[in-house]
């Protein structure tokens, strides 16, 4: 196959090829192996890959397809590759960043030292959309409230990898990574004999020790149980694959009911039994309708009840999607710096912030060449891209900035690096994105690479599956000495 | 193990079952067709196995080979993409618990019928068809056997199993008797070649053939199917299966109660004097009433969760319930 071809957009990084659609260093071996294998093999393992996908069911859901609920899992059999020095350094980013995130949410619902030293602004949380009053006060294990957090990464045409966001409420996709991994075995098992990868299968393991480690009840076999909305949720096959990755029991809200005694039990064929640790796949608001959304049916009703009183541990606690708002985002490399005394290792993409009014007529004077994003939105809803944008769009845009400037932020257009992605009889660039995972309780652990969203659609900058993009396989690849 | 998903492996069990039955049934009642091209009504038997009658008069004016095949292959509730798509569903929530590999092959089979199912509406492509679905049936359910371990999950896929065995074996022998009694059918002569296609539906000629030294015949067939306990489908090895896997279970009294209630009515008729005297009929819908008996205690004692929770699944083979 000729790479000749091949074209990687102005100012935009590859992760596979130099501007002169050489191979990057330590890349030799993979960019022969698609030069070497023609088109029409690499569709045939294109094919055996769907192929797998279908047989093993490998499915994410999309709403608004109405009868049709599960869908199969868009994969692009080449490999997205960062080496092992790099990330590294990447995972002590990560670790970092998480570490002052779980302290700064911890000081928010208990001491506001933070806000007292007027290192933030107060304002700040009374209006951000998913500060808890309820939690005030709580003060989990560990002092930490996000024990599982999916950061997404993007690289900048200079190579530079930044945070876009940190997801700390129910973050998705960490099943994909693992079954890509298992696919790209085995449709493209050659390579892995010329490459040494990082294994990954080990998250499922950790995740368990890591929720078995806030168990209120010191014993041996704590009972976890992974709580899910149930089928129709987009990431139910996640939910049931991780439970059946843990040995734990998968739960929806009606297997469960919270005791006189303020513990919860599930209802099982021996009667009740007594659950320790909840891994809950449920957004705040539909936890517990007895504390928030009233007509939730999906959640357990004096669950946050027996949370208070530490009788059941939550992971992630509620309250900590606080820090998902990404207007706190901005805030971040602050925070490291104020309760660690460290300067950030991963740089935030740098952000206007609204309500500052020098800052928000940059804004709206300069848009066209921003994007600009919701402050509580996730799965890239509601993101205006200034270039590609109608005028009406744009016009609309300005208003709703003027009308609540809180709710938004704007950032400069990051050039998403590309992968070559298998299109149409070719290969071609394609902007990707980088989801690793990140464990936090009585340890740290960061999964060896992540989930690598690719768009699609040739010159998309948007990689979520629900809305058209796919993911690859990532290879962190073990350094050479 | 929670009470949702020892109901989906019960289910799970029992759609396993209806759709390797039901593609056993058809297979038969084809081959059988072929012996006897003068006799009516053939096709109508399997509407009433089945018990569709209604469903099916609601969608064809006309019982005849090729709707009856359209219906039990496609139909929305009562086919067999019905039944996998049940299968399918109750494995599906409940992928922790079953061993991953049974869960490719249901994918397999939900991905070949739905590739396949026209096929089996002409005779042609009936018998591959119906070879292929029971193959794979007969593949998850030796795998799941080879790889479960003896524990609570796998009793229910057990008992699930067995009671829609013992609900098929009964159907068939009702209808069986149904279709010999009507003088309309004319069956006469060839009353051997229905007790011989009756037998090889549910897969028993041989067992009943080392067995039973006598020629095929009614009185001995209903006799082996209803009370034999050595052969897999009969009503009384099926309930005494269901017995023993009821038996691990825990807060088992009320269960083991209603098994024992339908064992006795087996045990204590003298099935062939029924026969002759024309009352099996009756007797085998007082058989299906205990099976109904089983299929709600153990709703009651394992199942049943809360007031408010999804309805529960027939007791029926008419009504389909799909957990979607």
């Amino acid at each position: 196959m000729d790479l000749k071809n091949y074209a990687i957009p102005d100012r935009v990084f590859d992760e596979i090829l130099t501007n002169n659609n050489r191979a990057r260093p330590g890349l030799g071996q993979l960019v022969s192996f698609l030069k070497k294998n023609g088109i029409q093999n690499l569709n045939e393992r294109k094919h055996n890959a769907e192929l797998a996908i279908q047989t093993m069911g490998i499915t994410f859901t999309v709403y608004t397809e109405g009868t049709n609920i599960d869908r199969e899992w868009p994969f692009d059999i080449i490999p997205r590759v960062i080496h092992q020095k790099e990330w590294t350094s990447v995972e002590k980013g990560l670790k970092q960043r998480l570490q002052a995130l779980n302290l700064f949410i911890n000081d928010i619902y208990n001491d506001e030292k933070i806000i007292k030293d007027k290192r933030v602004p107060k304002d700040l949380l009374a209006s951000s959309k998913d500060f808890r009053p309820e939690c005030r006060g709580m003060k989990p294990v560990y002092n930490t409230w996000a024990h599982i957090c999916g950061t997404d990464l993007i690289r900048d045409g200079d190579g530079t990898m930044y945070v876009l966001e940190d997801n700390l409420r129910v973050p998705s996709g960490v099943s994909y990574m693992l079954e890509n991994r298992n696919i790209s075995k085995r449709v493209m098992p050659e390579l892995f004999k010329n490459h040494d990868i990082l294994p990954m299968d080990d998250y499922p393991a950790q995740l368990f020790d890591t929720l078995s480690s806030i168990s209120p009840r010191p014993l041996d076999y704590p009972e976890v149980v992974v709580l899910t909305p149930g089928i129709y949720n987009s990431a139910y096959f996640e939910h049931s694959f991780l439970a059946q990755r843990m040995g734990a029991e998968l739960v929806e809200g009606s297997d469960l009911i919270v005791g006189d005694d303020d513990c919860v039990y599930m209802k099982t064929v021996e009667g009740l039994s007594r659950v320790d640790v909840i891994y809950r796949r449920i957004d705040d608001l539909f936890l517990d309708p007895e504390v928030f959304n009233k007509d939730s049916t999906l959640g357990v009703k004096g669950l946050m009840r027996a949370w208070r009183k530490g009788n059941v541990a939550l992971a992630n606690a509620p309250g900590a999607g606080v820090a998902d708002d990404k207007v706190v985002y901005t805030y971040v490399p602050e925070m490291i710096k104020y309760y660690l005394g460290e300067d950030p290792i991963l740089p935030n993409v740098p952000s206007y912030m609204c309500t500052d009014k020098k800052q928000l007529q940059h804004v709206i004077q300069n848009i066209e060449n921003l994007v600009v994003k919701p402050a509580n939105e996730s799965g890239g809803y509601g993101m205006y891209i200034g270039p590609r944008e109608s005028k009406r769009r744009t016009a609309e845009m300005k208003r709703l900035l003027k009308a609540n400037p809180r709710n938004y932020i704007a950032q400069p257009i990051v050039n998403l690096s590309t992968v070559p992605t298998l299109c149409d009889n070719n290969l071609e660039a394609r902007h990707v994105d980088l989801r690793p995972f990140i464990l936090q309780a009585n340890k740290s652990y960061v999964t060896a690479g992540g989930l690598t969203r690719v768009a699609l659609v040739r010159g998309s900058l948007v990689v979520n599956s629900s809305q058209g993009g796919g993911s690859k396989d990532t290879w962190i690849l073990a350094s050479k000495d | 193990m929670l009470s949702r998903v020892a109901e989906r492996m019960y289910w799970f069990g029992r759609y396993l079952e209806r759709v390797e039955n039901t593609a056993r049934l058809i297979n038969v009642n084809t081959n059988l067709i072929m012996d006897l091209p003068k006799v009516k009504h053939i096709w109508e038997s399997l509407i009433e196995i089945t018990g569709t009658r209604d469903a099916f008069d609601q969608r064809f004016s006309r019982i005849d080979e090729r709707n009856v095949m359209k219906f039990l292959l496609d139909d929305e509730f009562s086919s067999i993409k019905a039944a996998i798509l049940g299968a399918r569903e109750n494995a599906r929530t409940t992928r922790e618990i079953m061993p991953s590999e049974s869960w490719v092959l249901i994918n397999e089979l939900s991905i070949y019928m739905n590739k396949h199912k026209t096929k089996g509406i002409n005779r042609a492509g009936r018998h591959e068809l119906l070879d292929e679905i029971i193959g794979i049936c007969n593949q998850i359910t030796g795998y799941l056997e080879g790889t479960m371990s003896a524990d609570t999950p796998y009793h229910f896929i057990k008992i699930g199993r067995n009671l829609e065995r013992a609900d098929m074996t009964t159907r068939i022998v009702d209808v069986g008797c149904l279709n010999l009694m009507n003088p309309e059918l004319e069956i006469g002569q060839y009353e051997n070649i229905l007790w011989m296609s009756v037998l090889t539906s549910l897969n028993a000629y041989q067992m009943y053939r080392q067995q039973v030294q006598d020629t095929v015949n009614g009185e001995d067939v209903v006799d082996f199917l209803l009370k034999n306990r050595q052969f897999p489908r009969g009503v009384a090895h099926c309930l005494a299966e269901v017995a023993a896997a009821c038996q691990s279970l825990p807060r088992n009294d009320n269960a083991l109660r209603s098994i024992t209630h339908a064992q006795r009515t087996i045990d204590q008729n003298d099935v062939i004097a029924l026969l002759n005297n024309e009352k099996l009929h009756g007797f085998i819908d007082d058989v299906q009433l205990d099976l109904s008996d089983i299929n709600g205690e153990l709703t009651t004692t394992w199942f049943q969760r809360n007031v408010d929770q999804e309805s529960n699944p027939s007791q029926s083979f008419t009504q389909t319930h799909l957990f979607t």
